[in-house]
């Protein structure tokens, strides 16, 4: 006991108070998801005891399981289905906007960029109902479903890609365009054959990271659709968490997360192939997480 | 790095103009579906109800706003013991002490990874990082698992002698939802903590060592000032989410004895027959939040200038 209390005894000299703290927190935030994912693979209906192993709740039930019940599959699809369209549609938005944020001189150009942080700090529930009430009363034409879901997904996430490759473009400066134009590029020209190759690894930094907030979004996805049909995973968790009578809705969790894990790592890996191509160095992970901590909600 | 734009002279307001017209459609596409958005919310709050139907009835005339759902919210608000009073100041209360377990969890974290990560930093990062792409919902999925009456939690805490018999985590306790806040916000506190630390110049702990501070007073003396602002970030970035959080209590509690502001916006808007009170809600809750963002930028802008930079 004493050797233990010497051991924590001087938290700042050597950092072992630290350590622990930070193998707990570890600890604290994975395990839960892996017992989780544990109950996914049970035998019996228990979703909060360990009963057995097998693949009943994905594919052997004949019912209840994630292959067999339409409204889990369905809600995996409408899930990959709107963090795709919101992968297309925002990463293009979103670069023109930041790229031309960036170069433009003039008043409008503050308020722009104000309005666009401004969607960052605005609550999911807020943007909800805005825009809830937008469909319902104003542009009716846009029918509740997924359409307004990734309008909605597309609305949120714009202002990540426009930080992450604003970031990239204040690094850059504008001299390569100059030399461009200097010799003899079109503005269009300068900015495709110049601009857009440096880039590259922002684009496709803000891409992993619109996918997996939107694969992660629940608000917006839950007060757009338009029922069963078009809710996503999330939506389902909320509706059944509490009520669900088997492990099912665990294995649905399970496959959505290896899934988007899947995903992002192979995103990962195209941004750190693009990025030594383009000759930068340094901790790949290290600069992934500075771009995550500044793409944070 | 230079200024942007320096092609000044007959060609720069062309220039301009190209540039304003790169960001146009996103610009334009923030305007149609964020600002309107805010404009209609207003209308709703300010419009009327169908009598029949029970459905809102917008009025877009500034001019003809009605004000009875404000009302019916403020004096709701500011009556002590009423419905609204009684959620928002639990609202606050979950928010302060989640944010505050938040702080004293993540900031250690952070700041051992920043500090002492050495060869090991790349994996911690990846464990840092890993809950961004596990759906909030999954994890408190999984602590619905474990605070089942015949859970894991349960049976640790019988097994260990802390409980004489299991007891319900899952029906109206304010600790299960501020753990699930804890646990489902922290990682966002984390990250920039980390971010920030990381960037803290080295040669200014050692110059605090060689003039004679202890470690204990370098750290208080010269890294925690150092980081109020990404401190303060932090609790904005967890705060402002959490103030609209429902789905929380939902699935860790389902009572009402828990119930927060953003529950009552959601069965105003989407459950009720009364969606202008709803609407109501969601414009005092943004003027709320308002302040509070005015607070942090008065705060950010304070701590700067006292480390001159």
């Amino acid at each position: 006991m004493i050797r233990v209390r010497t051991w924590l005894g001087n938290p700042w000299g050597k950092p072992r108070f630290l350590v622990l703290f930070t193998a707990l927190y570890l600890v604290w935030s994975i395990v839960p998801i892996l017992i989780a994912i544990r109950f996914s693979f049970n035998e019996g209906r228990s979703r909060s005891t360990a009963q057995g192993w097998s693949l009943r709740w994905y594919t052997g039930d004949p019912d209840a399981s994630v292959l067999h019940d339409p409204t889990l599959h369905s809600a995996l699809a409408q899930s990959l289905r709107l963090a795709a369209i919101a992968v297309l549609v925002t990463v293009p938005l979103g670069v023109a906007l930041a790229v031309g944020l960036t170069r433009w001189r003039g008043r409008g150009a503050g308020t722009a960029r104000g309005i666009s942080l401004a969607t960052l700090v605005t609550p999911e529930i807020v943007m909800g109902t805005a825009l809830l009430l937008v469909f319902i009363e104003l542009l009716t034409f846009i029918p509740l479903g997924t359409v307004a879901q990734a309008i909605g997904h597309i609305t949120f996430s714009i202002v990540f890609v426009v930080i992450i490759v604003r970031g990239r473009l204040l690094a850059i400066g504008p001299e390569y365009e100059e030399a461009a134009r200097d010799l003899g590029a079109s503005r269009l020209q300068a900015i495709r054959l110049a601009l857009l190759p440096m880039l590259i690894p922002a684009v496709v930094a803000s891409g992993i990271i619109v996918f997996a907030i939107s694969m992660d979004d629940f608000v917006i996805s839950a007060f757009l659709s338009s029922g069963t049909d078009t809710d996503t995973v999330p939506v389902r968790i909320y509706s059944q968490g509490r009520t669900a009578p088997t492990p099912a809705l665990n294995a649905l969790a399970t496959v959505t997360l290896v899934l988007t894990i899947v995903i992002a790592l192979v995103g990962f890996l195209l941004w750190r192939g693009v990025r030594a191509a383009r000759g930068q160095t340094g901790s790949t992970v290290g600069e992934f997480a500075a771009l995550d901590a500044e793409g944070v909600r | 790095m230079s200024e942007p734009g320096r092609r000044v002279g007959a060609d720069g307001g062309r220039e301009n103009r190209f540039w304003a017209g790169l960001a146009l459609p996103g610009v334009v596409w923030l305007c149609v579906f964020f600002l309107l958005p805010f404009y209609v919310i207003l209308c709703v709050a300010l419009g009327s109800l169908d009598p029949i139907l029970l459905t809102p009835a917008p009025e877009w005339n500034p001019l003809q706003w009605n004000t009875a759902a404000f009302e019916f919210v403020l004096d709701n608000l500011f009556t002590p013991g009423a419905a609204f009073e009684t959620v928002f100041v639990r609202t606050f209360f979950y928010v302060l002490i989640a944010t505050t377990l938040s702080l004293l969890i993540a900031y250690p974290v952070a700041y051992y990874v920043a500090r002492y990560g050495g060869r090991w930093k790349g994996l911690l990062l990846v464990g840092l990082i890993a809950p961004f792409f596990i759906s909030y919902l999954m994890r408190m999925l999984a602590w619905i698992n474990l605070l089942q009456d015949d859970g894991w939690v349960n049976s640790v805490l019988v097994w260990v002698g802390i409980l004489d018999a299991p007891r319900n985590w899952l029906d109206g306790r304010a600790s299960s939802v501020i753990l699930g806040l804890v646990y489902g916000y922290v990682p966002f506190m984390v990250l920039p903590l980390y971010a920030f630390l990381d960037r803290i110049d080295r040669s200014l702990l050692e110059a605090a060592r060689d003039l004679g501070a202890s470690p204990f007073q370098a750290f208080r003396l010269v890294t925690l000032p150092l980081s109020t602002p990404a401190i303060l970030a932090g609790v904005v970035i967890i705060a402002l989410p959490m103030f609209g959080d429902y789905y929380t209590p939902d699935l860790l509690s389902g009572a009402p004895q828990t119930s927060l502001i953003g529950n009552q916006i959601n069965l105003y808007i989407r459950g009720g027959q009364q969606v202008p009170v709803g609407a109501a809600l969601v414009v005092v809750l943004m003027v709320f939040l308002t302040v509070l963002m005015g607070y942090y930028l008065f705060a950010t802008a304070r701590a700067q200038r006292r480390l001159g930079g």
